[in-house]
């Protein structure tokens, strides 16, 4: 009953985020408590950190929300943190656990160099400090997923800290203009991951899944400096895009790579800040984005009616769209961290550090890993703005949907087009169609070879824009067929030479003397021009003087002369100064020739004939 | 045959004077008569007989891997053994065969060597008794001895002899009571605050624990990570060193162990001179706890050392006697943390309460776990509590620093080895010992011990004499970290010049004489 009360109102077009990761909701048991009262639309909060209550009184009280965020990422790397064992998503179950992931009595960790070089690479990325000294701890608590009682993280001594993270918010009446903000990072850390829970409500059990179980995490951890769903969701999604750059994370969340928990709490400006609340549980931005929005909401109106905010970790449900309270049935969770006596610190070199003669495989060097940093998202924008000569904002989708840059480049390499030309074509027409259809990059049926192919054709004026998103829409459908066959099979190339549609005009216009003169009567003028959505039947009529009149047979060579004589008397407006009546007749021969005359050679020679 | 050293029976088996299969089927056989010793929780004699078949086969092929082969070894039961049940005499983990070996028990089986099977220890090693098992205290074979024994009717009118037992010391006692009752050759234990040395003293056999991260502990079931090292008990210094030969060096599977080359093999050098060696005798090892006959032999092991020329110095350990709290901190955390994985959903012992998982974990602990486990497990997570953490767990980091410093101090002052007690007597009777409780005792008898695995240094334990009771008394010596050759060489020297008699267990062999055959075990001395 909630639901339908709960839509994103939306505000209008804003760099796209990645796609909506529908159905992967895994929440067990019915939701409980009633909630939906508190739930109200939304769309103002993202756009003003500033909150007005719901209910102002007397000198109007603002809120203000303080978010900061946890996130975990999963990182790439072929085996775990401290074992061998593979790391695959969807693996069966149990099928990727060593005896250590499954802590056996007696095991040792074993620190996995990958995951070292990936927490590096990715605070360098993020300008973070890199220790050159960390230390592992060891943090408890009963799970039935946490074999060993402890987690193994960095509490005391992280690999990485006081960095920062630049995204860009959409703002202006269309969305259209991107304001740079900062997010400061606290800290970045490695850590195992849990294995999962699957609980089986019906048979009371709980079924243990250790694949995940010490995988490598990289927790970064940021400063609370945001202030909205909206601020939350472009600073995670500009993190991903960055993880997916350096490649140590896949940064997947709909397969559980990124993982984010929230803080959040509200107060007003210039007073202390307020209890926070964590919220757990979101597997999506966009789940992300409502979820914080919710809860600085639901704090204020609780707040704002004399409640209190309990420090607590809440959940987000993702059918109702609030946020539930978990109920630790423990309370106060107390950690008991101890250092990892099994590790010895952590020591990374610099060149300046690093020992002479040190074995390569044992050390690892900070400045080797910056030397192979790749492009970052945000150069990469700046790059396609300079380079290709596009909106930044264009830049921005370019980059936020999965695999499409990569797309849109190979186009480029490929084509002759101009670069806006193929911006235009991949954001406009190749975007919209996966959107339509709900599609990744990855699922287009549309290679970029094709659409080089394509944009090709149109470059060398082989086919008109038109007859080019027939051909797009053709290519849809998956047929195998080249955008080449398409054209020639449909017969769209564009009637290029001026010779023959010269000379068809010439006969044309000399073979109907007749529809000259109806044209010269007038009333067949005021009524084209008044009913111009008029059928072709009730046209020729018109033309003809009466139904009888209508041909007996050919009657495509008398709707094209009708065509023309519909054509002759916008000519006749142009030269009145109407130029928007012959615009609408261009359309209507094109369509006659199927699209293949180019309006523009149609245009030259017939005003070139009417005016001689 | 049995009563030989290691070294010498490597040469018997090797000059083809008997067979592994003989050698391992008189182990068993004298592993079955001594039953009730206690000291195996497991005999794995299938295991061994198919190993010391093969073993025969690389005899005879003239194909043999060294000194180890085919030479019947024991394993403290808190080593991963692939395989076999590995219960740590813990209900927790009875019915545990573990999946793989632990790295020393690999390497030892790389070497040829006979697995007879696991020993008894205190539960997860916690203890310095061997009586706090689930299986049963160990009982010490010199109470059988015919010193002891003869000693007992001329000191007492004993009432009842059976229940005047000794214990062995722990918690490597199983260990211990094996090689001193000639079930094999020599055998792992584990040495967290004098497992291996305390249990070595009180069995009259040489008790070396080495460097930490000189040998792997992966697949050691842990009690304090930073502090356990695997132990060798053998009963003498050289065959100590063969041991370690086999085991020291790096490990991938443990980030502890140092990669900085170690001299293999490990033959110990026959000191002729000791007058460049400079003993270190720390003052604050003289409480007055100590055993006289204890402190009259120690001094006389000084003496010894000087009247050879070495120079004897007096140094001083000023924290050593907050070791024993510190120990109690640091131990108990890492034990509440260690132990945190016991939970029955995985293996081990599950109880049968499934009413939620936090019940299935508390039922399941407090049935697995006895109360000296619990007790530690305990006060480790109050220590490590936030609120407690910086007052307990972080000073006693910084304590234990000091310790170590100590140590470093004292060697830096020009002393190459220290010389201890090990133990404050000779092994008791078991019912006098169990009248303290687990922590009062490991806090007594770990007095001498404990600080050198603070600091990680290495310790061998040495027979030295028997007490007026006619039991075995050991001393310590402590060396340099990594210095673990230097300790032994020194130490060798030493056993050599005491004539350690050897355990006479004639009346416990008589009643197995078909074994024993024609061996002279009474009369076989250690040095010809």
């Amino acid at each position: 009953m909630a639901a339908p009360m709960l839509r994103w109102v939306g505000r209008g077009r804003r760099w796209t985020f990645a796609r909506v990761d529908g159905g992967s909701c895994h929440r067990r048991g019915a939701p409980t408590g009633s909630t939906s009262n508190r739930i109200r639309g939304q769309s103002s909060v993202a756009q003003q950190p500033l909150y007005t209550t719901q209910k102002p009184r007397k000198g109007e009280h603002k809120w203000a929300a303080v978010v900061g965020l946890e996130i975990h990422a999963q990182i790439s790397s072929n085996s775990k943190l401290f074992s061998g064992s593979q790391v695959r998503f969807s693996a069966p179950p149990n099928s990727l656990v060593s005896f250590f992931d499954a802590s056996l009595p007696g095991t040792l960790p074993v620190l996995n160099r990958r995951c070292v070089e990936a927490a590096v690479m990715t605070g360098l990325a993020l300008n973070c400090h890199i220790n050159k000294k960390s230390l592992f701890d060891r943090k408890h608590y009963f799970y039935a997923d946490l074999p060993a009682g402890y987690q193994i993280t960095q509490q005391r001594l992280p690999i990485a800290v006081n960095g920062s993270l630049t995204y860009g918010i959409c703002a202006g009446k269309k969305q259209s203009q991107v304001i740079p903000k900062t997010v400061r990072i606290k800290q970045i850390q490695l850590e195992q991951d849990s294995g999962k829970s699957l609980h089986d409500d019906l048979r009371s059990q709980t079924l243990i899944d250790l694949n995940r179980a010490g995988v490598g995490l990289l927790e970064v951890v940021l400063e609370p400096d945001l202030s909205c769903g909206e601020e939350a969701a472009a600073a995670v999604r500009e993190l991903q895009l960055i993880l997916q750059a350096l490649g140590t994370s896949q940064a997947n969340m709909a397969e559980g790579q990124l993982r984010v928990d929230a803080n959040i709490s509200v107060h007003h400006p210039g007073e202390p800040l307020g209890v926070r609340t964590e919220v757990k549980n979101l597997n999506s931005i966009r789940f992300l984005a409502k979820a914080i929005d919710y809860e600085i909401q639901r704090q204020i109106d609780e707040l704002e009616n004399g409640g209190e905010i309990l420090n607590e970790t809440r959940s987000f449900h993702h059918q109702l769209g609030c946020t539930m309270s978990m109920r630790d049935k423990e309370g106060k969770q107390d950690y008991r961290f101890m250092p990892e006596p099994n590790l010895p610190p952590l020591v990374l070199y610099d060149a300046t550090s690093l020992p002479a003669g040190a074995d390569p495989q044992q050390v690892i060097n900070i400045d080797q890993i910056r030397e192979t940093l790749p492009e970052l998202p945000r150069v990469t924008r700046e790059r396609l703005v300079q380079q290709y000569g596009m909106l930044l904002e264009h830049s921005f989708t370019l980059l936020n949907e999965v695999g499409l840059l990569e797309f849109f480049q190979n186009v480029i390499k490929e084509t002759r087009a101009e670069p806006k030309k193929v911006t235009s074509w991949v954001l406009n027409n190749f975007l919209g169609y996966l959107k339509q259809q709900n599609l990744a990059v990855s699922e287009s049926p549309v290679t970029p070879s094709a659409l080089a192919e394509l944009l090709d054709l149109l470059d060398s004026r082989t086919i008109s824009s038109a007859a080019a998103k027939q051909v797009f829409e053709e290519l849809w459908k998956r047929e195998g067929k080249t955008p080449g066959q398409i054209v020639s099979e449909k017969q769209l190339e564009l009637m290029e030479d001026r010779g023959p549609l010269e000379q068809l005009c010439h006969s044309v216009m000399e073979a109907h003397p007749q529809v000259v003169t109806i044209w010269g009567r007038g009333e067949g003028q005021s009524h084209l021009q008044s009913q111009p959505q008029d059928t072709p039947k009730s046209l020729a009529i018109t033309l003809c003087g009466s139904p009888e009149a209508l041909p007996k047979n050919d009657w495509p060579s008398f709707i094209y002369n009708s065509l023309i004589v519909i054509f002759l008397v916008k000519v006749m407006d142009l030269k009145e100064g109407n130029p928007r009546a012959i615009n609408k007749l261009i359309g209507l021969v094109r369509k006659a020739t199927q699209s293949r005359a180019d309006p523009a050679m149609i245009k030259e020679i017939l005003e070139k004939k009417l005016s001689s | 045959m049995l009563g030989r050293t290691l070294r010498e029976v490597s040469a018997a088996l090797k000059q083809g004077q008997i067979t592994p299969t003989e050698l391992c089927q008189k182990c068993l056989s004298l592993i079955k008569k001594t039953k009730f010793l206690n000291a195996y929780i497991t005999v794995s004699e299938e295991v061994a007989l198919k190993q010391a078949e093969e073993s025969e086969k690389r005899y005879k092929n003239g194909q043999s891997l060294g000194d180890l082969d085919g030479i019947p070894v024991a394993v403290k039961d808190n080593f991963s053994t692939s395989g076999i049940e590995t219960t740590c005499a813990s209900n927790m983990l009875k019915g545990y065969i573990p999946p793989y070996n632990a790295t020393v028990v690999q390497k030892l089986l790389d070497q040829g060597a006979l697995l007879m099977g696991k020993t008894n220890l205190d539960e997860f090693a916690m203890g310095s008794g061997s009586t706090d098992g689930v299986f049963g205290p160990v009982k010490n074979p010199w109470s059988y001895s015919k010193q002891y024994r003869e000693k007992r009717k001329q000191n007492l009118h004993s009432k009842n002899e059976d229940s005047d037992w000794l214990i062995t010391g722990g918690s490597s006692g199983g260990s211990a009571a094996a090689v001193s009752a000639f079930t094999c050759y020599a055998a792992l234990g584990s040495d967290t605050g004098g497992s291996t040395r305390n249990p070595a003293a009180h069995c009259g056999l040489v008790g070396f624990k080495p460097s930490y991260g000189l040998v792997s502990r992966h697949g050691l079931i842990p009690l304090v990570n930073s502090m356990d090292v695997p132990g060798i008990l053998t009963r003498c210094v050289d065959d100590a060193a063969i041991v370690l030969g086999a085991l020291a060096g790096p490990d991938p599977k443990d980030s502890t162990t140092v990669h900085d080359p170690i001299n293999k093999p490990f033959m110990l050098p026959s000191l002729a001179d000791v007058s460049k060696l400079c003993i270190g005798i720390p003052k604050e090892y003289l409480v007055p706890e100590l055993s006289s006959e204890v402190r009259s032999l120690w001094s006389k092991a000084a003496d010894l050392f000087e009247s050879e020329g070495a120079k004897v110095l007096e140094v001083s350990l000023p924290h050593t006697s907050y070791s024993i709290v510190c120990y109690h901190v640091l131990c108990t955390s890492e034990v509440a943390s260690n132990m945190a994985r016991f939970d029955g959903l995985q293996y081990g012992h599950r109880c049968d309460i499934d009413v939620s998982t936090e019940a299935m974990y508390a039922a399941t602990r407090r049935e697995g776990f006895n109360d000296v486990v619990r007790g530690r497990i305990l006060s480790g997570n109050f220590f490590l509590l936030k609120e407690n953490y910086e007052n307990y767990f972080v000073k006693a980091q910084k304590v234990r620093r000091l310790i170590a410093n100590d140590f470093v101090n004292a060697f830096n002052s020009g002393v190459d080895v220290l010389l201890t007690p090990t133990t404050l007597s000779e092994a008791v009777p078991y019912l006098e010992f169990i009248k303290e409780d687990n922590r009062t005792r490991s806090a007594q008898d770990d007095i001498f011990t404990q600080a050198v695995n603070m600091a990680g240094l290495p310790a061998v334990s040495i027979p030295v004499a028997l007490s007026n009771q006619g039991l075995p008394i050991g001393l310590q010596f402590i060396g340099r970290a990594f210095c673990d050759q230097q300790l032994l060489t020194v130490a060798k020297w030493f056993e050599k010049q005491v004539q350690f008699p050897v355990i006479q267990l004639q009346e416990l062999m008589d009643d197995c004489s078909a074994v024993l055959e024609n061996e002279k075990l009474a009369s076989v001395s250690l040095k010809q």
